[in-house]
């Protein structure tokens, strides 16, 4: 299990391929990637140039891992998972760059797809990370969604 | 009682400043009382208490404006997280 914050982009397929080297009981290996993206379509419907330029990921050093490391840790009690991968870049972005990625590893797909969505959930709502994006206008940080607030929320009462 | 303060983000950016050490007067002893303690200095500060949905951490974990501020602590506070 383990998690990584870095300014330095990763190779997906070597991330996942390295949660099952050496092992023969991984049956299901899932994973998420979130990517910067230039939203052309909200900036089309406002009649105005693609608005994300690029994006400056702050984050707060020594809370972040830890805090990446105790959702990690929830997932792994929660669910029957064999491995864990947590990357979040930080730093400054471009549009189509990788920010985040999770991937789990576990014997059947179950586990492995509602642990990285689990993860994801509590990642956007509990990791000290903020996204300040570059517009036209100038500098603008991203406002907390509350539908990411409610994702979060979900998994709530299930057991720790 | 000496704790350190940080701040982030946005609310980093209206204060001008990402930390500071301080010595807190008697009477405050939680991250509530802290926080309006700091946004009483007017202008700029007065950001923490406007700040929508204002977060904040003791010692790197997430905590309530009820929590216990301690001599040494490291007091955070930040607007609501963005990443992933």
């Amino acid at each position: 299990m383990s998690v990584s914050v870095q300014q330095a982009d990763f190779d997906v397929g070597a991330e996942m391929a390295a949660l099952s080297a050496g092992r023969d009981d991984v049956g299901a290996v899932a994973s998420f990637v979130g990517l910067v993206r230039a939203d052309k379509a909200a900036a089309a419907d406002a009649g105005v140039a693609p608005a994300v330029q690029a994006m400056t990921l702050e984050h707060y050093p020594g809370m972040t891992e830890k805090a990446l490391q105790e959702i990690v840790d929830q997932a792994e009690r929660r669910w029957d998972v064999f491995g864990i991968r947590v990357i979040h870049r930080v730093g400054r972005l471009l549009p189509g760059d990788r920010i985040v990625m999770v991937a789990v590893a576990s014997a059947h797909r179950g586990e492995a797809f509602v642990a990285c969505e689990f993860i994801m959930d509590y990642l956007k709502t509990r990791a000290p990370f903020w996204k300040k994006e570059e517009t036209p206008e100038g500098g603008r940080w991203v406002d907390a969604r509350e539908s990411d607030e409610h994702a979060a929320g979900r998994w709530d009462s299930g057991p720790n | 009682m000496n704790v350190r303060v940080l701040f982030f983000a946005g609310l980093r950016e209206a204060l001008g400043t990402g930390s500071e050490s301080l010595a807190l007067p008697d009477g405050i002893a939680t991250v509530g009382a802290l926080r309006d303690h700091l946004a009483a200095r007017g202008e700029s500060w007065s950001a923490l208490a406007t700040t929508k949905n204002l977060r904040s951490a003791v010692n790197q974990l997430m905590v309530a404006a009820d929590a216990t501020v301690k001599e040494g602590d490291e007091v955070a506070f930040f607007p609501p997280v963005t990443g992933g």
